[in-house]
């Protein structure tokens, strides 16, 4: 009896079986970098003595952290990336075709289910939403990976998380997985997988699940699955460029596999949920987090910059205008999604109410560029890591929500519950 | 711990017995403050040394001297994948971090580029800031000199004292290379 996550290793490791706690070196399918991590990637790839990838059609890089360059040496690192790029013919996503990777892997028909995926860049588990095994490594593993196409990894136990209940209006994925982070702690499902799984997650939309996957990394997990469904077939028809090869197979956990711990949830009471300063696990209903003075709203990243995302913060945004005492900054997570936004009218919504629309990039999610903070001030953010100094000066304050709370905070000028603004 | 003597001596350049002032931190140090992402516009190590723990102690790198010991209780590194954090860390100098728990990619990035670790799951209330230690790496005996106290640290996995020996994954993966 096994989990996906077994069933997934086993599978690249040319195992009939793999246990848990089990050093297995296994096949990876996709190798992923980007411009911060990868030019140590390419140093300690040439330190291998290699001369070419393992296979230049499974090594991705994307220029996403601080690009268009912010400054001088950010451009030499995307320089260094893109030169090696060209060299070993491997896929490439320039400025003006890119996205935030997680956005832009799996809408460009990258990742597959039951594929195994590593990346160095910790939320490299986002595309545990589509049924595959995806997690973060540092550069040294990543530049091994590109090389041989395999990297060892300890099997790891698997948390089964059960969402039962009906969920609230204005209650989404980001509320799930910062309810959730809330209740584990941010080392609650450290070296372990999450699991989502429950009625609640069976109706979940995929943008709602691409954002729990993408937040595991915040509970210390190693990967965040979903079991293969008919929401990600529906989702692969639409982007997968293998899709009329491969078929979609449905597939999950055994149903008496071994879980090291099943922890359930009714969620039909819970309240769209804030994450206070400085740590993911500090969260709040917003019903408790009402009043606190906002400088700036940042909605978009790669946790809440998908088009439902987009589309949510619209609804609020339309025909009101962003709170005089605010910045809000909108980032599309991906240049389809921007265009997609453009040619239903969200963009000319943001741009009415008076938000700056950015071209896709990390930019502020890291304190890089495009809205950093000063000293004192404060950001609500939908995107996923709220540290001292996240996104810029270390006496700035980042709270994380959802993009309905961000909306509507971004009119009150506050953190304001949905409710507040469309009753 | 049969074994890691060899191999943490071909590992740790030959330095075994470490000796140095404890920098004590508590959980969840993360990342972001052990090299703030407005710093990762370059990767050399001594540049990214500058910086090092100045989002939770601004102070630091002025009072850090080589061979110092961090040490921190659980979820040490949590956050991004930036293998620039125990290269950070090491370029100041820090002989070798004690934790009660680590965050998984930290804590391989550390062994790949050859950071010591050392994981010792019970109370760190015996350690404070200031106290100077004495680290066995081959042992995992961590001695409190100021203190006067002696504790365990957990052995490494065998598959990693398997990359420890061949002196970290880059050389680890060579030989393998080699051999095929
Ligand atoms: S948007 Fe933020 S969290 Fe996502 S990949 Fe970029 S820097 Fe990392």
């Amino acid at each position: 009896m096994k989990t996906l996550t077994e069933k997934i290793l086993a599978a690249h490791s040319d195992k009939r079986k793999v246990n848990t706690n089990e050093f297995v070196n296994v096949k990876v399918d996709m190798v992923l970098s980007n411009d911060v991590t990868a030019p140590l990637a390419i140093k300690e790839f040439r330190r291998l003595g290699v001369s070419k990838v393992f296979d230049s059609k499974k090594v991705i890089m994307v220029p996403d952290h601080f690009c268009p360059n912010k400054d001088i040496q950010s451009a030499e690192q995307a320089k260094l990336m893109r030169e090696f790029a060209k060299e070993q013919g491997i896929n490439y996503f320039e400025v003006g075709r890119m996205g935030i990777e997680h956005v832009l892997l799996p809408e460009q028909g990258f990742v597959l289910p039951r594929q195994v995926i590593v990346g160095a860049d910790s939320h490299t588990c986002t595309y545990g939403a589509l049924g595959a095994f995806a997690t973060g490594m540092g550069s040294t593993d990543v530049a091994v990976a590109m090389a041989t196409g395999e990297i060892w990894m300890k099997v790891p136990p698997t948390i089964k998380f059960s969402y039962h209940g009906k969920l609230p209006e204005w209650v989404g994925g980001k509320d799930l997985i910062l309810y959730t982070i809330g209740d584990i702690g941010v080392d609650g499902a450290l070296y372990s997988v999450m699991e989502f799984d429950g009625e609640v997650i069976d109706e979940l939309p995929m943008d709602g699940r691409f954002t729990m996957a993408n937040m595991a990394i915040e509970a210390g997990a190693k990967a965040g699955m979903f079991k293969v469904d008919g929401k990600i077939e529906e989702y692969m028809k639409q982007h997968s460029r293998h899709y009329h090869s491969e078929r979609v197979e449905k597939s999950c956990s055994d149903e008496n596999a071994e879980y090291s711990r099943i922890i359930e949830y009714d969620v039909s009471r819970i309240e769209p949920q804030v994450a206070f300063p400085h740590i993911p696990s500090n969260t709040k209903p917003v019903s408790h987090a009402r009043g606190v003075k906002l400088d700036q709203v940042l909605i978009g990243g790669c946790t809440n910059g998908r088009l439902g995302d987009l589309r949510v913060a619209a609804k609020f945004l339309h025909g009101r205008q962003i709170h005089s005492d605010l910045r809000c900054i909108i980032l599309p997570g991906s240049q389809k999604v921007y265009l997609d936004a453009l040619r239903e009218g969200l963009i000319e919504t943001f741009i009415k109410a008076g938000a700056a629309v950015s071209t896709p990039t990390c930019g502020p999610c890291l304190g890089g560029h495009m809205g950093v903070l000063a000293a004192g001030e404060r950001c609500l953010s939908t995107t996923n890591r709220n540290f001292v100094g996240r996104m810029g000066s270390p006496k700035s304050e980042v709270y994380l929500a959802g993009p309905a709370v961000a909306a509507a905070s971004a009119i009150q000028g506050r953190i304001a519950s949905p409710e507040e603004v469309i009753y | 711990m049969v074994g890691l003597l060899d191999l943490v001596v071909r590992r740790y350049e030959k330095k075994l017995q470490l000796k140095g002032k404890v920098h004590r931190f508590e959980s969840d140090v993360n990342t972001d403050v052990i090299i703030p992402a407005r710093y990762l516009n370059v990767s050399e190590p001594g540049e990214l040394a500058k910086h090092c723990m100045e989002d939770i102690d601004p102070e630091f790198t002025a009072k850090v001297n080589p061979g110092d010991i961090i040490v921190a209780t659980t979820n040490f590194g949590c956050g991004s994948s930036r293998e620039h954090a125990p290269l950070a860390i090491k370029a100041c100098g820090v002989s070798c971090v004690i934790a009660q728990s680590f965050a998984r990619i930290f804590f391989r990035n550390a062994i790949n580029i050859g950071l010591p670790l050392l994981e010792y799951t019970e109370s760190l209330d015996v350690i404070e800031n200031g106290d100077i230690l004495e680290v066995d790496l081959s042992t995992g005996v961590i001695k409190n000199i100021t203190k006067n106290k002696t504790v365990m640290a957990n052995p490494y996995p065998e598959f990693m004292m398997d990359i420890i020996d061949a002196n970290g994954l880059i050389e680890y993966t060579k030989h393998q290379l080699q051999e095929t």
